[in-house]
């Protein structure tokens, strides 16, 4: 309501100052009124000469830089002035005098052409105030909104921070894990390596024994292929004694006709070695032996379920505690089933194992060396992952913490949302500062139309375009981009896409985080209805 | 004009139109040709033609006995032979040949005609476009002959006498003395092999040969070889250029006489996207303040490549479109192809099925090929009835959202068949009587024709066309404009368009131009400058861009970039007066519009093989600075003045001068009147009654002409009489105007603002003398460090006889 009176205020100012206009050549603004004086000599206003003041408008340009021409479409270079009474008055060249368009809402510019218009500056005014106030208020909420968000994106970024430095805190803690579960997991690997190595002795001893078997049947062979004539009498009659002590210096080089040597017996993979058991009780514990756990596991995992959907380490959520015993095996303190990292560890097992595990982690037996050395690997292995996971998270919170979210981070909010538009052909979507794509409607891949680059507005203005390039080469042509233009309003939504050039996208969003403090709008209104 | 006509006694068929017959004698005749002193010499055995003028060979036909005719025949298959006539060797090729995976059926087995031409005396040949080549013609001795043969070729090579978009069989040839032509009347695949006595020696030999004085006369010998028709060849004489052109016109027809817009700025992309993107780039050029008169519309605006339609989501409402540059007097050109969609819910395409309109196959059904909307049909628009229901298709209320501001560009029209052999027609296909291959070259020229009309009868017959073809043939010049097709942004491209536009002026096609800019690729910043600066200079000036380049309306380059191109389409604005004037000279005579430099000074063998500066009229254009950033202005024996600066260059003499990026090294001939508005607004129609400024730039005999035309800029009015064509005259230190049509009637608002006069002295009063004999005195100005002497504001009608006395 004040807005309006305001309005009206000035209206009646303008109507005051039509009324009592000051008589000036045509085209003339009011600003450069004294410039032209009615019967005094007109010089150029770039002083360049000076001419008789029935030269100015005379319709023959005398000035280089036009000046003696506002009213005519004489000069090249001229411009005119519109009052336009009712709305914004302006500058037109003056080549769009008389040229049977209408340019000023006011029609002055058409004085001499037979063209029919209309003056149409009240309405315009009118449709112009009307647009710019609805405009102001949505500035106005919309800036209220943004400070919301600056509020919201301080405290974001305080959070973050604060959570990038608990997760530098359990990183540390998890390194520590880890090398912790790895001298455990190299000790227990211990006695199977020894195991693994007398293994291979005894091997290494056996084949040796082959060996030997097969050359002294080889001997044998040989003695009859040399004696096939029979003169030595066959094997019977042989001193094999004394040919055995020449074989030995013949056989490296005695090449046969017969047989090549068998092929090498193909190594027994380690997994296969039966490694001899210290105790006979290798039967695992029948599942029904923890029913109520294994209950519980699953419950938990639905909570999960329902909680996350998909699963995520929360690197705040969890903490192993590492307990060693008398003998070199670990457990896990029991409240870690609660955490989430051991729930990780549970689910991904297949079901027998995970069982497996769930008494190795948690029920930590001396009885099973084998189980207890499964279990330590795959915690080592757990931790290890858990702790890259942990690094991926810290750079992702730098990455984010360090972002241009704009001068007081009021864009923060978009980070990691995405807003689509769908046209008759394609959906759009925008995920702010990561990626632009496209995807048919009907079915179809997904294009990648542009990757965050940068802000890309004018110089004074930065904020008001996003750049995001680099997207899916277009044949024969650039790698597809798309430009953002932000604009102005109360929701954050993505309005309209086009095409201007191949592979060239243009989108407008709109978001309350570039909206302008109101108080510079209204003056603007202000000027604008000013006269 | 001599017509040489060369048939089978007794054809199968028809071999063309039925024409006259030539006289001729068992032992040799000859024949007078009019003039008395030229007359030809027809000799039996060995059959050979000379023309004779005097004592000299101006031309000899069959003296190399390169005639050939091959008979066409029946299949042996199909008909009893007579096994008198079963001499001739069967070879490969002669009844089927393939090309790639096409083939061609030759119902009348191979079919071939030849003829050779001799030209003593000559050195420099040009003409028979269309080839992206140097203005003088090459000898074709190491490598193939130019071919004529319309296709549509993808990213053409320069410097090649590949076949390109159009065919016009016309020949120039010229030396100091004479220029001739030769016309070879056929539509068929063409290939002119040129060979020189004098090809291949240097400057050097040339010089002892003349030393010596043992050389043979130089002679250009050419041979032309068609696939099929009878040799039909029309030999013009001179003996100047100008007759060459007059007679040259006086069989097919002079330039059309285009609307007063069309001369100026046309701002085209493949493609506009919808009517808001047409809104905004219309926007753009005001706010730019840069004017342009016809915006364009490539394929994309179609429902689904139907021409005659409009897409009905980017282009749902036409007519709002149309009217709003109507609003803004200015107009669009939206394409029409001449390939028609299979589609049985298509109303082109059900109407041309349902009256057998279509081209035929081989095996009589309707012949289909691949285009831009999928399996097409090509209209047969060599039948007269076809190109009559075409042009119908053109009345407003058939051509749904069509205005009258609403103008049409023929692509594709070679035909273009993309699964055809070299992407067009099979040869076997059939128009009625003819096959394909004997017509191909005349498709082009015939749907041009049918557009032409359309147009021209949706006004009642008084509103003058504007149609533009990418195929031309010879007589093309009656329908429109034309263009170099689908270049490329790059410095040679923009080379290029000069000697290619000059080649086409010289065979009767002025209106041409090249896409500026490039089609393919995108332009670097200076490239983009340097072609508006150039096609503002060129008669069809139109900014064009391939689908996939980046956007590339004159304001995205930064507001420098912006100013320079601004600056170019404006010094196209002020002298489009003088375009104008010169479209109807072209119209009148058939001269070309954009000339090489021998046209004006055939005398001057320096000139003959430049094709990197030309003459628009009396003015010149130098793009040299192109390669060089420096001018050099051939030794022509004029006097020059620079149309910016007035700076006076004398002739005969080679002249460098420094160019900038924003230099457009123009000159204006001593001795010319040129008339300019320089009034630049936002398109040509809003300047119809501004005011003129002469620029009178006098000789060193202190003498000028000139002309002024102005009619309503639009229709066929001018026929009437209803136009203002005047004479403006300098001699004796009095400019006058005199009327050059006193049965013509028009009257203008337009009046004299300015009279500037380069190359003046000072004078002590200026008289002005008007036909009331009123006399008035006339203030001036006087630059002496230019000699220039501006006359301010004479005011007089631009209709109206007057003089201005210098004393």
């Amino acid at each position: 309501i004040m807005m309006s009176c305001q309005y009206l205020l000035l209206l009646l100012l303008s109507v005051g100052v039509s009324a009592v206009e000051v008589q000036r050549p045509r085209g003339v603004p009011l600003s450069k009124r004294q410039f032209y004086e009615e019967g005094n000599p007109f010089t150029c206003l770039d002083g360049s000469r000076t001419i008789p003041f029935d030269r100015v408008n005379d319709d023959y340009c005398d000035c280089q830089d036009g000046s003696d021409e506002p009213g005519t479409a004489a000069c090249p270079n001229g411009s005119f002035h519109c009052t336009n009474a009712g709305f914004r008055p302006g500058f037109i060249p003056s080549s769009r005098i008389n040229d049977g368009i209408c340019d000023c809402c006011d029609t002055t510019d058409e004085y001499n052409s037979g063209a029919a218009c209309q003056n149409t500056c009240r309405e315009m005014g009118r449709k112009e105030r009307e647009s710019m106030q609805k405009m102001a208020e949505i500035a106005k909420e919309g800036f209220m909104l943004k400070q919301q968000l600056i509020q919201e994106s301080k405290r974001g970024l305080e959070d973050k921070k604060a959570k990038h430095a608990d997760i530098e805190v359990s990183k540390n803690e998890l390194e520590k894990t880890v090398e912790a579960l790895r001298t455990v997991k190299e000790t227990a690997e211990q006695p199977e390596k020894e195991a693994k190595e007398r293994h291979l002795k005894a091997w290494e001893d056996q084949k040796a024994l082959i060996q030997m078997e097969k050359d002294k049947a080889r001997m044998a062979e040989v003695f009859l292929e040399l004696d096939d004539d029979g003169l030595l009498g066959g094997v019977d009659q042989v001193d094999s004694v004394a040919f055995e002590s020449i074989w030995h210096v013949i056989k490296e080089k005695y090449i046969s006709e017969a047989i090549p040597e068998p092929p090498a017996p193909v190594e027994t993979p380690p997994e296969e070695i039966r490694e001899p058991e210290s105790d006979n009780d290798s039967e695992l514990y029948p599942e029904e032996d923890i029913p109520d756990e294994e209950e519980d596991d699953e419950e938990e995992d639905e909570d999960d379920d329902t909680d996350d959907g998909d699963f995520k380490v929360s690197p705040l959520g969890f903490s192993i505690k590492l307990m060693l015993d008398d003998s070199h095996n670990f457990f896990l303190v029991s409240h870690c089933y609660l955490s989430s990292i051991c729930r990780a560890l549970l689910r991904r097992r297949p079901k027998k194992r995970r069982m497996t595990m769930m008494r190795g982690l948690c029920r930590p037996t001396t009885k099973k060396r084998r189980a207890s050395l499964m279990v330590t690997r795959d915690a080592f292995e757990e931790a290890e992952k858990a702790l890259r996971e942990v690094d991926d998270q810290i750079k992702n919170l730098e990455k984010e913490i360090s972002f241009d979210f704009g001068p007081t981070a009021e864009f923060a909010y978009l980070y990691s949302q995405c807003y689509e538009l769908t046209t008759s052909e394609y959906i759009y979507r925008l995920c702010p500062f990561n990626r632009v794509s496209q995807k048919p409607k009907f079915g179809g891949s997904e294009t990648n139309l542009g990757s965050w680059g940068q802000w890309a507005g004018p110089e004074d203005n930065i904020y008001s375009v996003m750049k995001y390039d680099h997207g899916t080469g277009c044949w024969q042509g650039p790698n597809r981009s798309t430009t953002i233009k932000v604009t102005c309003g109360k929701e954050t939504v993505l309005v309209s896409t086009s095409e201007p050039s191949r592979c060239e996208y243009l989108m407008e969003f709109i978001s309350p985080a570039v909206c302008q403090e109101p108080s510079t709008l209204d003056s603007a209104l202000h000027d604008h209805t000013e006269l | 004009i001599t017509r040489v006509k060369i048939n089978e006694l007794k054809p199968l068929k028809p071999l063309s139109h039925g024409l006259s017959l030539l006289s001729q004698d068992e032992n040799g005749v000859v024949l007078s040709l009019g003039s008395e002193s030229q007359r030809v010499i027809v000799s039996a055995r060995p059959f050979r033609l000379d023309i004779m003028e005097g004592r000299d060979v101006l031309m000899s036909l069959n003296s190399r006995g390169l005639l050939a005719f091959e008979q066409l025949r029946m299949r042996k298959d199909t008909s009893q032979v007579d096994p008198e006539e079963e001499e001739e060797k069967v070879e490969d090729g002669m009844w089927e040949e393939t090309f790639k995976s096409h083939s061609d059926s030759k119902p009348n087995g191979p079919s071939a005609i030849s003829l050779d031409f001799s030209l003593p005396g000559v050195e420099h040949v040009y003409g028979i476009p269309e080839h992206a080549d140097t203005l003088r013609l090459k000898t074709t001795d190491n490598g193939d002959p130019y071919r004529l043969y319309n296709l549509d070729v993808f990213q053409y090579e320069l410097y090649n006498p590949m076949a390109l978009y159009g065919a016009v069989p016309v020949m120039l040839a010229h030396n100091a003395q004479r220029t001739t032509g030769i016309f070879w009347l056929n539509a068929a695949e063409t290939w002119v092999d040129i060979s020189s006595n004098t090809a291949g020696k240097t400057v050097f030999g040339k010089m002892l040969d003349y030393v010596q004085g043992s050389s043979e006369t130089p002679q250009t010998d050419v041979r032309w070889i068609s696939e099929s028709g009878i040799i039909d060849v029309f030999i013009m004489l001179g003996p100047t250029p100008k007759d060459v052109f007059s007679q040259y016109a006086s069989l097919t027809g002079t330039q059309s006489f285009p609307p007063e817009a069309a001369v100026g700025y046309h701002q085209c992309r493949w493609n506009y996207n919808d009517q808001e993107d047409v809104t905004s780039v219309d926007a753009g050029f005001d706010e730019h303040n840069i004017p342009y008169d016809y915006i364009w519309l490539d394929i994309e605006h179609t429902d689904g490549k139907r021409y005659f339609t409009w897409d009905p989501h980017k282009f749902a409402t036409p007519k709002e479109m149309l009217q709003g540059l109507m609003d803004k007097k200015r107009k669009m050109v939206a394409i029409v192809d001449p390939h028609i969609k299979v589609d049985s819910n298509y109303k082109i395409h059900n109407e041309i099925r349902n009256r057998a309109f279509y081209i035929k196959n081989k095996d009589g059904g309707d012949y289909e090929g691949w285009c831009w909307p999928g399996s097409a049909g090509y209209p047969d628009f060599t039948r007269a009835d076809m190109r009559d229901w075409w042009a119908s298709m053109f009345a407003y209320d058939q051509y749904e959202g069509s205005m009258e501001n609403l103008y049409t560009w023929n692509d594709m029209n070679e035909p273009s068949v993309f699964n055809g052999p070299e992407v067009t027609m099979h040869k076997d296909a059939v128009h009625g009587a003819w096959e394909h291959r004997d017509v191909h070259n005349l498709y082009g020229f015939y749907v041009q024709m049918a557009t032409a009309q359309g147009l021209i009868r949706r006004s009642g017959g008084v509103e003058r066309p504007f149609v533009l073809t990418r195929a031309f043939f010879a007589g093309s010049q009656r329908y429109g404009a034309v263009w170099t097709g689908d270049n490329a942004a790059e410095w040679d491209h923009l080379k290029i368009s000069i000697p290619m536009c000059l080649s086409l002026g010289l065979v009767g096609i002025s209106f041409c131009g090249a896409d500026v800019g490039g089609f393919f690729k995108s332009p670097s910043t200076e490239l983009l400058v340097r072609w508006y600066q150039t096609g503002a200079y060129q008669p069809f000036f139109r900014a064009h861009a391939h689908l996939d380049t980046p956007r590339r309306e004159p304001w995205l380059f930064g507001p420098e970039n912006t100013a320079l191109i601004r600056e170019a389409v404006r010094q196209r604005y002020t002298l489009l007066p003088y375009w104008y004037q010169q479209f109807y000279h072209s119209h009148r005579t058939g001269q070309p519009i954009m000339r090489p430099l021998w046209v004006e000074y055939p005398q001057d063998p320096a000139t003959f093989a430049l094709d990197d500066e030309f003459l628009i009229g009396k003015m010149a254009q130098d793009d040299k600075h192109f390669t060089f950033r420096k001018l050099i202005l051939t030794c022509v024996p004029q006097v020059w003045f620079d149309v910016h600066t007035f700076q006076k260059h004398n002739g005969a003499q080679n002249l460098y001068i420094p160019v900038t990026i924003s230099s457009i090294p123009v000159f204006q001939r001593g001795g010319s009147i040129i008339p300019r508005k320089s009034r630049v607004r936002r398109s040509s129609t809003c300047m119809m009654q501004d005011p003129y400024t002469l620029y009178v730039a006098l000789n060193p005999q202190r003498t000028a002409e000139g002309e002024l035309y102005i009619d309503d800029g639009h229709t066929f009015n001018y026929e009437k009489k209803e136009f203002i064509h005047r004479k403006l005259f300098f001699a004796n230190n009095m400019l006058s105007s005199e009327n050059l049509a006193p049965d013509a009637q028009f009257s203008t608002r337009s009046w004299f603002e300015r009279i500037v006069i380069l190359g003046a002295s000072k004078p002590s009063k200026v008289t002005l003398k008007t036909a009331d004999g009123q006399e008035s005195q006339l203030e001036f100005d006087f630059d002496a460090s230019m000699s220039v002497l501006t006359l301010r504001k004479p005011s007089m009608n631009a209709g109206l006889d007057w003089n201005v006395m210098l004393q």
